[in-house]
């Protein structure tokens, strides 16, 4: 579903990503994990297509289609989602607005009828209810004045009004307690279908007791260096990176 | 009279104008009158048009309305009822007046039954009938004789709208004024005398809407004097969308009185080169203004907001925030002027001004200046330029929203914050649509 063929990218001049290969099954939860700047958050924002981050080679394909051709809003309407570690507030901007402006832009690019006001208001409310997310949160301008936890609940129900093929979870348990962490992760296994990939970008493995991946891979220097079943996020967990990364204290 | 020759031939041609359209202007009969018009020219006589070396002009540069050889008779283009609709915002508004090229036109417009003790009439209308009532507006707000323009305004002016609200007398509904700029065989320059005098108690909203129906040049050069006594609330709102062409320069002055409060909203879309000064003095405790701008520049666009606060009393207040979105090589000014005099204690002063630049040639200048002479005041002010955020670009792309709606979202959301915070409820919607489509034809 998603194949990633010896990547190459840079941020600035510096090459960051320095060869990482990836192939990642439909229904699959791929979780990466790896110490601070290795590379994590930047193979995120190059799946998303974010200014700056400059492929220098290698290749990615989505449903065998090339994505770093794409605008991040193509790449949206082909099914990619990039749950963000900072969620952006956008003062002046309504949650509800923001979500009509995304899910139609998606549909549209599809070639898909846009949703009215009274259908996409029903689609909201279903969403809304599973996530425990109340009407108030909708009316407010997107990210502004939400605690942690909010902004990342407000993330997954993003995801789960565009239902992405590929969602890509950046640090999504940053910032949170553990009470809303179990929120999130409970938002996110409700997506998961057998249509559904997911990457899960973590530093730590408690995310992980609580998404539970079917493969694991630590990322170092710019690359995958080892990759394993969940039990290889307990032994990261007990052995630190060292032994994986010789170079990071 | 006696006129000091000014340098440029601009000015001086101006003047000369004054002295051929002396006698025809209205309320030629009116000796108080005559002195007023006499006094202006001689004030605009001395600076002429000011120049870059004007304090307050430094930013606004007026060489190309010097370089167009205005006509003030200038017969205008002909304009029909059915050319309006499309002008007017909202629902259909009973009370409404027009004025083409600066003149009034009672056939295009419909006074409503309004309530006892209101009067809405053209300022020539006024002066023909109620020649006291004018008098005593124009004496009790003699316009800051430092701005060459509203001197100008003094000696020329001749039409524009009255309103006068007795004690405890409240509009319901806005009253609506529709000035329209049209082509003339020769372009035409108008000086607009609006008036505004509100009693004790009294309420009302006037909204004011100039527009353009040519894409010809023309001056239209307007003052208006809000009078407002005790506990009276004002509010006004405009919007300048004149032609591409055109120059918009408005004065506005205000002076009010305990607990009286005065709104002003102005939206500014429109013109080649455009200024909306307005002084406001707030003289006794409780009196409180809320002076609001937003604007949408591009071309070669100029945009110039200046407003003058005197804080005259204790117990004063003052809410003021600008925001425009500049392109292509337009020029934005902001000047802000918060006087805080000695014995005005307490008072409270807020100005912001904020510029989103979509354009690397895009400029915005701004001056803001607070003079405090009392200890016990609350004031503070701010001003930033910048660039639309990238990563709130970045994310609602991210989410499927193509790069120009999201553009778009973003300045909606930036102007927004000035359109919500605007008294008048029933303009919001209109308003943002003015914006949409301003957005949608940048493509």
């Amino acid at each position: 579903m998603l194949e990633i063929k010896d990547l190459h990218a840079a941020v600035d001049g510096k090459e960051i990503l320095t060869g990482l290969t990836l192939s990642i099954g439909p229904g699959e939860i791929h979780a990466i994990m790896g110490p601070n700047g290795s590379g994590k958050s930047t193979l995120s924002y190059v799946l998303a297509g974010r200014d700056g981050y400059e492929v220098t080679g290698g290749e990615v394909l989505l449903h065998g289609e090339s994505l770093l051709e794409m605008t991040p809003e193509e790449r949206a309407a082909a099914g990619v989602f990039l749950a963000l570690q900072y969620p952006v507030e956008i003062p002046g901007v309504t949650n509800m607005s923001f979500l009509k402006h995304a899910l139609n832009g998606v549909r549209v690019q599809r070639g898909e009828e846009e949703l009215d006001a009274a259908a996409f208001l029903k689609l909201v409310r279903e969403k809304t209810k599973t996530l425990g997310i109340s009407d108030d949160m909708l009316k407010r301008a997107v990210n502004v004045g939400f605690s942690g936890g909010e902004k990342k609940r407000n993330e997954i129900l993003q995801m789960s009004v565009l239902e992405p093929s590929l969602a890509v979870l950046d640090e999504t348990d940053s910032g949170l307690d553990i009470d809303a962490l179990k929120v999130v992760a409970e938002g996110v296994n409700a997506l998961r279908g057998p249509a559904r990939s997911m990457l899960v970008i973590t530093h730590y493995q408690r995310l992980l007791d609580y998404i539970v991946p079917d493969f694991v891979h630590v990322l170092a220097g710019g690359r995958i260096v080892e990759s394993g079943d969940k039990n290889l996020a307990k032994e990261l967990e007990a052995k630190g990176y060292a032994e994986f990364v010789p170079e990071a204290a | 009279m006696t006129v000091q020759v000014p340098m440029d031939d601009a000015s001086r041609s101006y003047l000369d104008r004054f002295g051929e359209l002396r006698p025809r202007l209205p309320g030629s009969g009116l000796p108080w009158l005559a002195d007023v018009r006499d006094a202006g020219a001689a004030a605009f006589g001395e600076t002429g048009f000011p120049g870059r070396k004007t304090e307050s002009w430094r930013y606004t540069n007026l060489a190309s309305l010097k370089k167009v050889d205005f006509s003030a008779d200038a017969d205008p283009m002909p304009v029909d009822q059915a050319s309006l609709p499309a002008l007017v915002y909202g629902r259909e508004s009973s009370c409404r007046l027009v004025f083409v090229n600066g003149g009034f036109r009672p056939d295009l417009s419909a006074i409503a039954d309004l309530p006892g003790g209101a009067t809405l009439v053209s300022f020539r209308e006024a002066l023909a009938e109620w020649p006291d009532l004018v008098e005593q507006g124009i004496q009790a707000s003699a316009p800051d004789a430092s701005d060459p323009l509203a001197a100008l305004n003094a000696a020329f002016m001749s039409d524009g709208f009255v309103l006068h609200l007795k004690e405890g007398v409240s509009l319901e509904a806005p009253v609506e004024i529709l000035a329209v700029g049209t082509g003339a065989a020769q372009a035409p320059v108008y000086h607009t005398r609006n008036l505004v005098i509100a009693g004790r108690n009294s309420r009302a909203t006037i909204v004011e809407h100039h527009v353009g129906l040519c894409i010809s040049s023309y001056f239209s050069n307007q003052v208006t004097n809000f009078l407002l006594e005790e506990g009276a609330l004002v509010r006004h709102c405009k919007v300048q969308d004149e032609s591409r062409e055109a120059f918009h320069i408005a004065h506005s002055t205000a002076r009010l009185g305990g607990d009286a409060q005065f709104d002003s909203f102005a939206f500014s879309l429109g013109g080649a080169l455009s200024r909306n000064e307005i002084h406001v003095r707030l003289e006794a405790p409780g009196a409180t203004c809320r002076l609001n701008g937003a604007y949408l520049m591009k071309g070669r666009q100029h945009c110039d907001n200046t407003t003058v606060v005197d804080h005259l009393s204790p117990d004063t207040s003052c809410r003021e925030l600008y925001k425009g979105v500049l392109d292509g090589e337009a020029h934005g000014v902001f000047q802000g002027r918060i006087t805080v005099h000695p014995d005005a204690q307490r008072t409270d002063g807020q100005q912001m001004n904020r510029a989103l630049l979509l354009s690397d040639k895009a400029e915005m200048s701004s001056k803001p200046e607070l003079e405090i002479y009392a200890d016990d005041v609350k004031c503070a002010h701010g001003a930033t330029a910048g660039e639309l955020d990238d990563m709130a670009l970045f994310y609602l792309r991210s989410r499927g929203v193509p790069e120009e709606a999201a553009r778009g979202l973003l300045v909606e959301a930036f102007l927004g914050e000035v359109i919500d915070g605007m008294a008048l409820a029933g303009m919001r919607l209109p308003l943002q649509k003015n914006i949409s489509k301003w957005m949608g034809d940048r493509r």
